[in-house]
């Protein structure tokens, strides 16, 4: 590490330092080194600082999971900036909000994405740099505001990175949190949140030099960020892809990059459960597979502990605010499994009630998290971090009021309930959609399934399901609605029942709830 | 089915309709048959599965899970030629 307090991006210069040859990151048809990768991002930085880019500064990545935004990531960081991914299925008018919000000094995107952030670009004082890689003609380049291509701007060689500024209580990172729940809100996260965020997830995954991590998930979106980050911490090896679209190639990265972690989201595991052939695929090399979000249905549970025996299989809970809060050890997945586990190392997390009271075992109330990994606040929002970050029990410390509703049993593990602006209050009663999703997923038959509450003149709120049923199968909406009166208290059942091909999703493949009201 | 001289002149124009129709495409003059449709965000993973729908109802085909590729999907051309293939 460099010196006694590292910042974020030591663990890249680290891992250069001692591995300088190892292929860090294999991304498509390329295979880049750490030495690489050092090289490059030192390049990148001094580029930025030499166009203005100071202390404290933003800089928006716009683009895909590539080589570039890697190097970018690194040498946004290098340069003492704050960096920004923004996920490349951005529209135009959300992106033109992202820049007027974050007020970037650079912006630094790929010429496939012209078509969305010319514009914006144009209209963004803040800007004094931007770099696009790929093929873009100059007349492009020149009609952009103090435009530069990518090579050109990575053109000088640097032995070193520019002189360090920043403590780590600086901010390293801003994460836009998707727009699930409103408006884009970006979550500040100085370096000392993330490397105690890396630390306590490393410590539990066990991580080894030797891992192969393949993330298709978005490194916009924390959980996949974190993959990236976790691999060159470790040392180990990221490969890199965009997507799950395609599960036939993605199956086949496994077997030939000999993949040893799988960082997955439930879509992922419904449509390898949607696979007839999936068995055919040789996934002996998988060491561990993750999930985040909330438990994982028990149909996946099964699915992923028959195709990867030997895999350690864990399900996970956090929220950008504060990286990470819970993971079920392996061991207790067959015991617990509808929990999402015990508090990461280094963090606490206790429930309250509506008057800030803590509640025992077992009893329904916000889940509250302390630990070094809470967020700083959202940018330029005081009102909503207010809201967020209250006083905690040391003078002047702050801790994080989640929004969600959960439980915690006798043993400490936490089960997700729901979030607050998700319960559905019918007949008078709390229904949390995760519980009657959980009965739905149970059905043989189901695929995948989403609750809302939608507006009902006599319950208030009535419950209302959309429902994927697997591929082959028949199954009534009269059927399920009789499997759930089964199962479920009356007034949890859904008033009404609709089978869709798909969910809506989100730019980060999270269910869009607000898409299905 | 649409029956002409050049059926794969057909398929690119019905994918194409199908794309438009149900995607979000910011500019669909800028949609061409070789437009990578991942590149371009027009299909996710959900998005692939409604497209694999939309081939196996039109063409009257089965989709492999083994021929869930790029090759195959990435773009309209590329999904016309593999329906050629798949119909001869």
């Amino acid at each position: 590490m460099h010196g006694p307090v590292p910042l974020l991006h030591d663990y890249l210069i680290h891992s250069a330092r001692h591995l300088s040859e190892k292929v860090a990151l294999v991304c498509g048809k390329r295979r880049v080194t750490y030495g690489e990768i050092e090289a490059r991002s030192n390049a990148i930085a001094h580029h930025l600082v030499a166009s203005g880019v100071a202390r404290g500064d933003r800089v928006i990545i716009f683009a895909d999971n590539t080589v570039e935004t890697v190097v970018s990531f690194w040498a946004v960081l290098k340069a003492n900036a704050v960096v920004c991914i923004v996920n490349p299925l951005t529209k135009r008018d959300k992106l033109r909000y992202l820049l007027n919000d974050c007020q970037p000094s650079a912006l630094i995107t790929d010429k496939h994405l012209y078509p969305i952030f010319k514009e914006p670009a144009e209209a963004c004082p803040s800007l004094r740099r931007v770099i696009v890689s790929g093929s873009i003609d100059d007349a492009e380049l020149t009609g952009l505001p103090h435009a530069v291509h990518w090579d050109a701007a990575g053109a000088a060689g640097h032995d070193a990175p520019p002189a360090r500024s920043c403590i780590d209580i600086d901010l390293a990172a801003i994460v836009y949190t998707s727009g699930s729940t409103g408006d884009p809100t970006g979550v500040m996260l100085t370096h000392r949140n993330m490397l105690a965020a890396c630390t306590s997830i490393a410590s539990y995954l066990a991580l080894r030099e030797d891992e192969v991590i393949l993330n298709v998930l978005p490194l916009a979106f924390d959980y996949g960020l974190y993959q990236m980050i976790m691999a060159f911490r470790t040392g180990a090896r990221l490969v890199l892809e965009r997507s799950f679209a395609f599960p036939a190639q993605i199956l086949g990265l496994i077997a030939d990059e000999r993949a040893t972690g799988l960082p997955g989201v439930s879509t992922i595991f419904s449509m390898l459960s949607g696979l007839k052939s999936i068995k055919e695929h040789d996934l002996s090399s998988i060491r561990y597979v993750t999930n985040t979000g909330a438990a994982l249905p028990v149909k996946h549970i099964r699915l992923l502990q028959d195709l990867l025996p030997a895999a350690r299989i864990y399900s996970m809970y956090g929220l950008t605010e504060c990286k990470r809060c819970t993971f079920l050890p392996p061991e207790d997945i067959d015991r617990k499994p509808l929990s999402v586990g015990i508090a990461i190392p280094n963090t606490e997390m206790w429930i309250v009630d509506e008057d800030d009271r803590r509640v025992g075992p077992g009893v329904v109330g916000q889940l509250v998290i302390r630990g070094a990994t809470v967020m700083r606040g959202y940018w330029g929002k005081p009102e909503a971090t207010a809201r967020k970050l209250r006083a905690g029990p040391l003078p002047g410390e702050q801790v994080l009021y989640t929004g969600d509703y959960c439980r915690i049993d006798a043993e400490g593990y936490l089960y997700f309930i729901g979030r607050s602006d998700e319960i559905i209050k019918s007949r008078g009663e709390k229904v949390a959609p995760k519980e009657v999703e959980n009965v739905l997923m149970d059905i043989p038959g189901v695929r995948e399934a989403a609750v809302i509450g939608v507006p009902d003149e006599l319950l208030g709120q009535a419950v209302k399901a959309f429902v994927v049923i697997e591929q082959g199968r028949t199954l009534g909406e009269k059927q399920l609605q009789k499997e759930c009166q089964r199962r479920l208290e009356s007034f949890m059942v859904p008033k009404c029942i609709v089978i869709v091909p798909s969910l809506p999703r989100t730019d980060t493949a999270k269910l869009n709830k607000r898409a299905l009201s | 089915m649409l029956l002409t001289r050049e059926p794969l002149d057909t398929y690119r124009k019905q994918v194409r309709d199908f794309l438009v129709l149900n995607f979000y495409i910011a500019e669909t003059n800028l949609l061409e048959v070789d437009t990578s449709l991942l590149d371009q965000g027009i299909i996710d993973s959900t998005g692939v599965l409604e497209v694999i729908g939309f081939i196996e109802e039109t063409f009257g085909i089965t989709v492999e899970d083994s021929e869930l590729l790029p090759e195959n999907l990435d773009s309209i051309e590329r999904i016309a030629q593999y329906v050629i293939r798949k119909k001869s």
